[in-house]
């Protein structure tokens, strides 16, 4: 009897590809962006929701500014309190150089990077082992950086350019090879603008997109806090993931965290209009920066990649264009992260990258084949959970950090 | 930007193909290949060494045996060490015979656990479980508010304290009360943590003391790259892992992390998220994770969810109707509606590997009012017409076109649609049907598939159809040949 079952099945699967092919060639126009969470709502409704929010939070604001702690704190007391955002993470090191902003150590990413060599220290350090550059020599470099989720065509590029190198200048110490292609990458990433773009006509706008569970909002917590220079520059953040349950009331408690004012919509409303009031309220409360939180969403949902792009119309129709759209990529991503920039590009024409969880033991590798492939560079980095652990992208740390001093460390596998 | 691995096999068998022995260095040259293909397809740089290396200790010995088609032979067995390794068999959680059960969720930040806790809860609410969710993760923001919010949507109670408080007590505490109550699945969701981070390992692991859960289940990310196993490892080694669930599967990786973890872990992987919605989460199964590793689609999936949709009477119908010849617009209708009835056609239709001459279809493509506005077509047709649509002529065409709001030349392009459905129906009608999935099981032979151009995701269709790498789903047998060949067909009828 399941044969009968088993039949209707496969024709079923037949029918439903005889459908496809009917659909797709009389498919016209963009579906409607539909998501489970309530129906998307008006413009208007959803601007009626927040403006509500607005005046009681402008009401609320005297109380607000009055609990920031920003105000009162100077740059050396954040020093001072460094230790305590790090310490969790088990990490020695004190960032009270970061808040200079543009200048940020490189020892300070390389040395936070000292457990994710690890894993890339065993590779090279059987490199380092070896007296001459022969065939296992290569082995292990191309295998240290496929750990490092290079991925396996920029590996085998990097690899061929440093073979001709090493055979151009007869090199024959490991040593030198690992010098040779920490050049090469640190190459690779040489001459890129890499700083956030300004608008002359604030606030400046910078709208942040990812995947789920990237680190969107943290992100935006973090650098909502590096850009108000201890409470000089007003920061505005818009709540415009109203999708994902709680999201808004995250961002809240950050935005309290930082000092930074947060407008809000409804659970489930359309995240357009949350926009266009926060681009009214940024503009009114004379903010310089206002930076929009958007819901995860995979690339491959091209309705929710249709409502982004509404998103950046909003925004630009509001006379706020956003100045940077930053994908903000988990360090522990692999190959899919190339699929997410070129798709989140194609959709929203992504300036730059937010590379996050950088602390862990991934090495985020892939941010190289992004910016060879599609030349979206990155621009801040996410190395902890305190509030400053936001900083510069640094081409030189991160090749660093990839081809850093070698870990000795010993390795079965080498003997 | 990436070729699918079956697209790289493909080119490495064609080679193979040409010589019509398998040799070492044939095996070897494929391999390499295969090697680049898992890689791309984030499968950890050394569980890729290891996996080659068993499918090259048994390719060139049973080449030696036997002189099958050399390509064949790589392709399964590729396949079969990804099932094997993935676990073979989909494993079902099992609860303590004293209740509760209880589960913990732990995983790095972002992979998705205060989500599935969700998902896990309206699963278990399914299966006639009365679960509730205790929120221990007191280190994000709001993620209290988030769990407590997940609870409501999946109508779940939540256990939760207002933080700051000490996960550790708050578990003892909901450990206390849920004894009090019927509730029978504990789900005890966690910070995430990075792995470097040693405070919060000790105290997942003290929290895992003081419960002691009979699961503690590993979320991990599907676009994980490299980094899969050392944080699979870390948790195996501080806290230990009982099973794994892999999290957004529904984007477009590959998900060679899966294989990653389960290398290092050892540990069954329970489920999969496929989708944002609390029902989105589904039993793993092995197969199919293996066949999208290796590009082939989840063609499983697709005929578990369209088996559900059909009521075993209208099955019996269809199945006498067939053996008559007859199948008609009627027929169309009715399973039409009813595989709508299962949900949206397109997210059915995405599951489907990338067919040929239109690749892949995402769930977006497949518009419902496309659909509807088919169904009002057929239903402005008279019972006569739609049992013999061939008599529809030029004013019949205006007058259904009418009736439905389309112009005549939809009527026709539907109609035109129809015929070469009905043209398949008819071939798959005169074999007996025992001979005839023996056919469609064999009958999906590899060079004659990309000879006719089809190569890609169908190509690589032959270890799942040819017998023992059948899935155990006993329901299902033989089927993922016919449905293969069911699109194979059609490729072959349009291009003519």
């Amino acid at each position: 009897m399941r044969y009968l079952l088993l039949v209707a099945v496969s024709l079923s699967i037949v029918l439903i590809v005889a459908l496809s092919l009917m659909v797709r060639g009389r498919r016209s126009g963009v579906a409607v962006p539909e998501r489970e969470a309530g129906p998307p709502a008006e413009i208007s409704r959803g601007a009626a929701d927040s403006r509500e929010h607005l005046t009681s939070q402008i009401g609320a604001e005297a109380g607000t500014t009055a609990q920031a702690p920003f105000k009162e704190l100077a740059p050396e007391d954040r020093a001072i309190k460094a230790p305590d955002t790090t310490s969790r993470s088990g990490s020695a090191v004190l960032d009270a150089g970061v808040e200079s902003s543009t200048g940020v150590p490189s020892e300070l990413l390389a040395s936070r990077l000292v457990k994710a060599r690890r894993a890339i220290g065993v590779a090279l350090g059987r490199i380092f082992k070896r007296q001459t550059i022969d065939s296992r020599t290569w082995d292990s470099l191309e295998e240290a950086l496929l750990a490092a989720d290079v991925g396996v065509k920029l590996v085998m590029e990097l690899v061929a350019s440093a073979n001709e190198e090493v055979r151009a200048r007869k090199l024959t110490d490991p040593r030198d090879l690992v010098e040779v292609v920490r050049h090469l990458v640190e190459e690779m990433l040489a001459g890129k603008d890499r700083s956030l773009a300004e608008s002359e006509n604030p606030p400046t706008t910078y709208l942040f997109v990812g995947v789920n569970g990237s680190g969107k909002t943290t992100s935006i917590a973090k650098l909502a806090k590096r850009l108000s220079r201890g409470g000089e520059h007003q920061v505005v953040l818009a709540a415009a993931d109203t999708f994902r349950a709680a999201a808004t009331e995250q961002l809240e408690i950050w935005g309290q965290r930082v000092g930074a004012r947060v407008v809000k919509g409804s659970e489930g409303g359309d995240p357009g209009a949350v926009v266009f009031d926060a681009v009214g309220f940024a503009r009114a409360k004379g903010a310089s920066y206002l930076l929009v939180d958007t819901a995860g969403r995979l690339h491959t949902n091209v309705n929710l990649m249709e409502e982004l792009k509404k998103i950046v119309r909003v925004a630009t129709k509001a006379g706020a264009p956003p100045s940077e759209i930053l994908l903000v990529l988990d360090a522990t991503t692999g190959q899919n992260g190339l699929s997410q920039a070129k798709t989140f590009k194609e959709a929203v024409d992504i300036t730059g990258i937010v590379l996050t969880k950088l602390d862990g033991s991934a090495k985020g590798g892939i941010v190289l084949a992004i910016e060879e492939a599609l030349g979206v560079p990155v621009k801040l980095v996410g190395i902890g959970e305190g509030e400053d652990d936001l900083i510069d992208f640094d081409p030189k740390a991160f090749a660093e950090a990839l081809f850093g001093e070698v870990l000795l460390t010993d390795d079965p596998e080498s003997t | 930007v990436f070729e699918s691995i079956s697209q790289k096999l493909e080119g490495a068998l064609a080679r193979l193909r040409s010589k019509g022995r398998l040799t070492e260095a044939d095996v070897n040259e494929a391999l390499a290949d295969v090697r680049i293909a898992l890689l791309d397809g984030d499968v950890n740089v050394r569980v890729a060494r290891s996996l080659v290396d068993r499918v090259r200790e048994r390719a060139v010995g049973a080449a030696l045996d036997k002189s099958l088609d050399p390509g064949h032979q790589v392709v399964k067995i590729v396949y079969e060490e990804l099932v094997e390794t993935l676990g073979r068999e989909p494993v079902r959680l099992k609860l303590a015979s004293i209740p509760p059960t209880i589960v913990f969720l732990a995983g790095l930040q972002g992979s998705g656990k205060t989500t599935t806790a969700g998902k896990l809860a309206t699963w278990f609410r399914r299966e006639g479980k009365r679960p509730i969710l205790v929120a221990c993760d007191l280190q994000r923001p709001a993620a209290v508010d988030q769990l407590r919010k997940v609870g409501e949507s999946a109508g779940v109670p939540v256990y939760w304290e207002e933080p700051p408080a000490d996960p550790v007590e708050v578990g003892r505490r909901a450990l206390e009360y849920v004894g009090t109550t019927d509730r029978d699945v504990m789900i005890v969701d966690t910070a995430g943590r990075l792995a470097v981070d040693e405070e919060l390992m000790a105290e997942l692991a003290r929290l895992k003391q003081a419960l002691s859960p009979h699961a503690v289940l590993l979320v991990v990310d599907a676009m994980t790259g490299q980094d899969a196993v050392s944080v699979a490892q870390e948790f195996v080694d501080k806290v230990g892992v009982d099973g794994v669930i892999l999290s957004k599967l529904d984007g477009d990786a590959r998900g060679g992390a899966a294989i990653s973890v389960r290398a290092v872990t050892g540990a069954p992987i329970y489920f999969a998220g496929v989708g944002e919605r609390l029902e989105d989460l589904e039993i793993f199964y092995p197969d199919r994770m293996a066949g999208r590793i290796l590009g082939m689609g989840d063609i499983l999936t697709v005929i578990e969810k369209a088996s559900g949709a059909i009521d075993e009477g209208s099955a019996r119908t269809l199945q006498e109707k067939i053996a008559e010849g007859k199948y008609d617009l009627e027929d169309f209708l009715a399973q039409m509606r009813q595989l709508r009835s299962a949900g949206p056609l397109g997210k059915l239709l995405s599951l489907l590997p990338g067919l040929p001459g239109i690749g892949k279809i995402q769930e977006s493509d497949v518009d419902e009012r496309e659909l509807s506005r088919i169904e009002a077509i057929i239903l402005s047709m008279t019972p006569e017409e739609r049992a013999n649509p061939k008599i529809i002529d030029g004013s019949r065409r205006k007058r259904i076109a009418r009736g439905a709001g389309v112009q005549p030349s939809d009527v026709n392009a539907l109609l035109e649609q129809f015929f070469v459905v009905q043209k398949m129906v008819k071939q798959i009608s005169g074999v007996s049907l025992p001979k005839r999935l023996r056919k469609l099981a064999s009958g999906i032979d590899l060079s004659a598939l990309s000879d006719a151009g089809v190569g890609l995701g169908l190509g690589t269709a032959t270890p799942p159809s040819s017998g023992r790498a059948l899935p155990r789903t006993p329901a299902f047998k033989g089927i993922p040949g016919a449905t293969k060949k069911g699109p194979a067909k059609k490729k072959k009828k349009k291009r003519k």
